[in-house]
């Protein structure tokens, strides 16, 4: 019989659960068939107008609509969707799920119909008192409305523990629910709470979720101001191009990610299928710049240092790389120097793929999402391609499984995640407890 | 087998409010009757910042210009915790110190939001009209000022705590979550050294027509806490902000460090806010408080917010334990969410160091003095809408 603790003497933390929603598809399966043909989900945005933006494209997922469209709403679903999927796997049970929820979600916030709710009940309330449709609408005016009462509807959908609220309600998860960001490494942080609350020993169980629906016109304005975003809008399909050296931007993209996390005590004593393990949780903070990686890559390298020691783990037993990989000229520059670093020359060797080649960056959820695939990727030792990949960087000599999928033994996998705010986290899995 | 877990202690802390900078300007300015503005948003009741010189905390100007004022407040206030912590030039101690942030987020542009609803009114093509508005008028850095990790960002950048970063939102809630998982961390040997606690901008008519929405923004006149639910009750947001530096005994004692009080508890819970559910909270984990609990020497730091029906559940709760004195900060420095938590435990904090409360000026009703030196703080957080939670701050040596 194996051990229930790890090298270190902790809880081995194992997951019996996984739910995915991306632009590609819900579930598992239908997910892992299109990410290993290859199959992009990137299309043309349809949701709303583009007409002025540099940016016309998004890894949406349009196959839950909804009217008015909500970005906070989408992400409830999504979640939803993905947490369905990874308890029914997991069979521990709707309604009771027996641990904390920890979930990545972008800040909530009112959105533009929110808004201009609130500014057609002013501009009601101004015609009523004679005084005109169509003046001039300032907080003010918007105040007035929110003072009426009809809008407490709102107050509970825009409070940014809404969400987590609502889930924890709907799954019945225990203690208080955690909504977190680490901005692009949302998703992994989430994950290592989990991790870390039943290595404590507080728990037993964790469900942790990433989700993020948030292409909408201010938000995807926000990225493309910051010249983070792709444009090269024409085909869609082929916008996203982690380490090519035409890369030019990522592609904002929406989707969910879930995870049931248990003990292995706890695993085994009830007989759970052991779909892998989190060996190993590193972070490291990076104090150079807010959207950029310090030019010498040190938190890079010692995120993923910390993570792989976290594991017990040596660098020579990583088999497999799950980059963050967005497409920025500057991420996948700086991810090569990380990785150059801390595998030597083993770097060029070990295949790093892009996820976000095919799906996009799901932000919030990206960290949930990747972890997932990496886990299909032990699962059916079977690596995922980083599409798109025509024009290589020589700068960037890795093995990026350029295009087509293939398989390969991997026992032991690294996927990194790198903020904006310079929020740095990487998890190091494997298939099966040591 | 796991090791037996270990004690908290709070070796910094560093607030900011409406009351001034630094535990000394709040200790005295507690001595007086709370006051707060009723004119620059009115009718709305808000506590306003007091000026301060960013500079001393934040020296580049550039810093600045990339931070929305609730992250200033955060970078401030978390720089005064690191100098109370003696933690400021050393680069090894900063690289393991662990951070983690309760944040809101989403500061608007104003006059942007304005213009843009008025011309949608009339506009031909709304959809164009506004990616036209938005593409040439935000700030490309109003983003990185409003996106919530980003103070735990601008802490990294300006004071080099580069151990790990994490932001935890969810209003109230997010602020005992916080303080809780680094004490966990800690306590079970996860972490050496957590910089724990979070910021707010009270002075924001987003935020104002967010609670308001709700029915929870106060308006005129002001009252203390308790003296609010014959007209609905109601908060008064609050510009403050407050980081406490946690930390081991180990590791304070390896590098001298000074233990201002001991983290003893901290528990949250969620309800679903049905009648009584809050106050049923606050029984069960005073209850789980209660075998560590002196009641000669204790007092409750409530952090009511005034906001109805939440605070006639904390009354009652209160008065079932009438013989413990209370202070409920937001009287004084009104409401910052995400921030309040931390910010009582940080006051918390300060009485212990003093042994005493300063005067009652809550209109509770059922006051009474405190019977010998103060050695215990139990700290109360009940949200606005959700967000329970209770820690136990206890005097050292």
């Amino acid at each position: 019989m194996t051990s229930t603790q790890d090298k270190a003497g902790r809880p081995i933390v194992v997951v019996t659960g996984m739910g995915i929603v991306t632009s590609l598809g819900a579930g598992k399966a239908d997910n892992w068939a299109k990410l290993t043909a290859g199959q992009s989900g990137i299309k043309t945005i349809t949701r709303f107008p583009t007409e002025g933006l540099k940016t016309t494209i998004a890894g949406a997922v349009d196959f839950l609509p909804l009217e008015p469209f909500c970005s906070t709403e989408l992400g409830e679903r999504l979640a939803e969707l993905a947490i369905d999927e990874a308890i029914a796997q997991a069979g521990v049970g709707r309604g009771t799920f027996p641990g904390p929820l920890f979930l990545a979600v972008a800040p909530v916030e009112f959105e533009w119909h929110h808004r201009e709710a609130f500014a057609a009940a002013a501009a009601a309330a101004a015609t009523a008192a004679g005084a005109g449709a169509n003046g001039a609408v300032d907080y003010d005016a918007l105040l007035r409305a929110a003072a009426s009462g009809r809008f407490r509807a709102l107050h509970e959908r825009c409070v940014v523990g809404s969400v987590a609220e609502n889930l924890s309600e709907r799954f019945g998860t225990q203690g208080s629910p955690i909504s977190l960001s680490t901005a692009c490494a949302s998703g992994t942080t989430a994950i290592q709470l989990g991790v870390e609350a039943i290595r404590r020993g507080e728990t037993e169980a964790a469900l942790c979720v990433g989700t993020d629906a948030s292409v909408n016109p201010e938000a995807l304005i926000r990225f493309s101001l910051l010249s983070a975003l792709s444009t090269q809008n024409d085909p869609p399909q082929a916008a996203a191009k982690p380490f090519s050296k035409n890369r030019d931007g990522f592609v904002m993209a929406e989707g969910a990610g879930a995870l049931v996390l248990e003990s292995l005590a706890a695993a085994q004593a009830r007989g759970a299928k052991i779909l892998g393990v989190i060996e190993g949780c590193g972070e490291m903070a990076d104090s150079f710049h807010r959207t950029r990686s310090s030019p010498d890559g040190k938190p890079i390298i010692g995120c993923m240092r910390n993570a792989i020691e976290d594991a017990g783990r040596h660098p020579d037993e990583i088999d497999y790389i799950n980059p963050h990989g967005t497409g920025t000229p500057e991420n996948d520059k700086m991810e090569h120097v990380g990785a150059a670093a801390v595998f030597g020359e083993r770097a060029k060797e070990v295949p790093i793929s892009s996820n976000k080649s095919m799906i996009g960056h799901t932000l919030s959820a990206a960290g949930a999402v990747e972890a997932i695939f990496t886990l299909l990727t032990l699962e059916h030792q079977r690596l995922p391609p980083t599409i798109n990949y025509v024009v290589p960087d020589p700068a960037i000599p890795l093995d990026v499984v350029p295009n087509v999928a293939r398989d390969a033994r991997v026992r032991c996998a690294l996927s990194n995640s790198f903020g904006f705010g310079g929020q740095n986290v990487s998890l190091v899995m494997s298939r099966e407890p040591a | 087998m796991a090791e037996a877990p270990r004690h908290v202690l709070i070796t910094g802390i560093g607030i900011v409010s409406c009351l001034g900078e630094g535990p000394d300007a709040h200790w005295q300015q507690l001595m007086h009757a709370p006051r707060a503005d009723v004119s620059r948003f009115a009718p709305y009741v808000v506590h306003l910042l007091p000026a301060i010189e960013f500079d001393k905390q934040i020296p580049k100007k550039g810093d600045q210009r990339q931070m929305e004022l609730w992250q200033r407040i955060g970078t401030y206030a978390a720089g005064l915790a690191l100098d109370s912590a003696q933690a400021k030039g050393d680069p090894a101690l900063l690289g393991r110190i662990d951070l983690l942030v309760a944040a809101g987020g989403g500061e608007r542009d104003y006059a942007v939001d304005s213009a843009i609803l008025t011309g949608l009114q009339t506009a031909e093509n709304p959809g164009a009209f506004l990616n036209e508005r938005l593409m040439s008028d935000l700030r490309p850095t109003l983003f990185l000022g409003q996106l919530s990790n980003l103070l735990a960002g601008n802490i990294t950048i300006v004071h080099s705590v580069t151990g790990s970063s994490r932001t935890f939102m969810g209003e109230e809630a997010a602020g005992v979550d916080a303080v809780r998982i680094a004490a966990a961390r800690i306590a079970s040997r996860q972490s050496e050294i957590v910089l724990v606690g979070g910021a707010h901008n009270g002075e924001r008519p987003d935020l104002l027509l967010l609670y308001e929405s709700g029915g929870y923004a106060l308006k005129e006149p002001f009252a203390p806490v308790f003296a609010r639910a014959e007209r609905g009750g109601g908060m008064a947001l609050a510009s403050l902000g407050a980081f406490i530096m946690l930390e081991s005994p180990e590791h304070a004692g390896a590098r001298g460090a000074q233990a201002l009080a001991r983290l003893s508890h901290i528990l949250s819970r969620r309800t679903r806010r049905h009648p009584g559910d809050v106050t049923a909270a606050l029984e069960r984990m005073w209850a789980e408080l209660t075998p560590s609990l002196d009641s000669a020497h204790c007092a409750i730091v409530s952090g009511a917010t005034g906001a109805e029906p939440a605070t006639a559940e904390e009354r009652a709760f209160l008065a079932a334990h009438a013989g413990i004195p209370v202070r409920a900060t937001g009287t004084h420095i009104g409401h910052g969410v995400e921030a309040q938590f931390p910010m009582n435990v940080a006051l918390a904090t300060l009485a212990l160091q003093h042994g005493e409360l300063y005067p009652p000026a809550d209109a509770l009703g059922h006051d009474v003095a405190p019977g010998g030196t103060l050695r215990q703080a139990v700290v109360t957080s009940v949200g606005h809408w959700r967000g329970e939670g209770m820690a136990l701050v206890e005097a050292v040596a």
